[in-house]
């Protein structure tokens, strides 16, 4: 019997020793759930999203000013708003630990441990060059385009561009 | 209303910063984190048949919800909530950014630089595309950014995430205090 010849192009897949991020380490949510909702669940995080989009406006902290004194050691403010959300971050991670609470939908929260990889020096350097010349972290970058600066959708633009450049090259990069 | 309006204190921002992680734990399992939306947006987008974006981005899609209540967020704070008053700069700041022509301090994005004028500058390409590409860039060869590493990582205790953060930080002031003022020269 005549073999079948796949002729279909292959799309590579990543392999579990080269993957660094997928479901593993990256900021991507890692944990798989088993439930499916219909789209309009997702209307929760639009929710938060806007209060957080409020909040950031509002302390400031898409204030191109206000990264150049935190980087020159001018003003406390940036490292009080980053200090608050970690104590509170770190204390909510604490109770969620010890009490195993759960999601709303009765899902186990889950946490991964990430793995050190030197992407994580050489790629923090990159993007705090990055930070001080934008004066804006991917968040603020969002919300300045909310605030009117329409202008911000090319700084955005250019760091999907960045974010697809890392992608391509990747396996040409020290990890 | 009057009280909302005036810019609020570094603690309001670190509250809802910090509650956003047992927000979204609690809603529904998810780890805070804005960089990824950008790598979502190339899975979606732009795809090309590269490894890095072959997955099913639309299981992501909570986040790209969050990032838009984030932009609505900031329509709503910068039109019924916005500051009449003129931003306050640290006076050094100031007198270092005058040297530079940067005055108006009408607005939280310095309009002299952050407009489309200005990206017809030498100095605003720079800072606008340029920069724009190394966060991009950086944050996904990091594998997160200051919400995914900063804050996330942080509050999970996370090493990695605190070699990150002080990468962040190293890069942000060589940035700032010795090639910036080169930038803005121009």
């Amino acid at each position: 019997m005549a073999e079948v010849q796949v002729t279909e192009p292959e799309i590579p897949v990543l392999s579990p020793e080269t993957d660094f991020e997928v479901r593993s380490l990256d900021t991507m949510c890692i944990n798989e759930s088993q439930l499916q909702h219909p789209w309009w669940h997702n209307l929760k995080y639009l929710v938060w999203g806007i209060i957080f989009g409020i909040a950031f406006v509002k302390a400031e902290i898409i204030s191109w000013f206000r990264m150049q004194e935190m980087f020159r050691l001018q003003s406390f403010h940036m490292y009080g708003v980053i200090g608050t959300g970690v104590a509170i971050g770190a204390l909510s991670v604490w109770l969620i630990k010890k009490f195993k609470i759960k999601t709303i939908y009765g899902e186990s929260i889950e946490f991964h441990r990430k793995k050190f990889n030197k992407g994580q020096v050489i790629g923090g350097l990159i993007f705090g060059l990055g930070w001080a010349m934008t004066g804006a972290c991917p968040g603020p970058l969002f919300a300045q385009i909310g605030t009117g600066a329409l202008v911000v959708a090319v700084p955005l633009l250019s760091a999907i561009a960045g974010t697809w450049a890392y992608g391509y090259f990747r396996d040409r990069l020290i990890h | 209303m009057e009280l909302l309006s005036q810019p609020w204190p570094w603690w309001a921002g670190g509250l809802v910063a910090g509650l956003t992680v047992p927000v979204l734990l609690v809603l529904g399992n998810k780890h805070f984190g804005l960089s990824a939306n950008l790598r979502h947006l190339c899975a979606a987008c732009f795809p090309a048949r590269i490894p890095f974006f072959q997955y099913d981005w639309k299981k992501e899609a909570w986040n790209l919800f969050f990032a838009s209540g984030i932009v609505i967020g900031a329509i709503i704070a910068s039109t019924w909530l916005a500051n009449p008053e003129p931003v306050q700069v640290a006076p050094q700041l100031a007198a270092e950014l005058q040297g530079y022509g940067i005055t108006d301090y009408s607005n939280m994005i310095p309009t002299q630089l952050v407009s489309w004028e200005s990206l017809l500058t030498l100095r605003g390409f720079i800072l606008l595309v340029v920069g724009g590409f190394l966060v991009g860039f950086g944050t996904r060869y990091a594998g997160g950014c200051t919400s995914g590493h900063a804050i996330m990582g942080l509050s999970d205790l996370q090493v990695p995430s605190l070699l990150a953060t002080i990468s962040f930080m190293v890069g942000g002031f060589i940035m700032a205090n010795l090639v910036l003022p080169y930038i803005l020269a121009l």
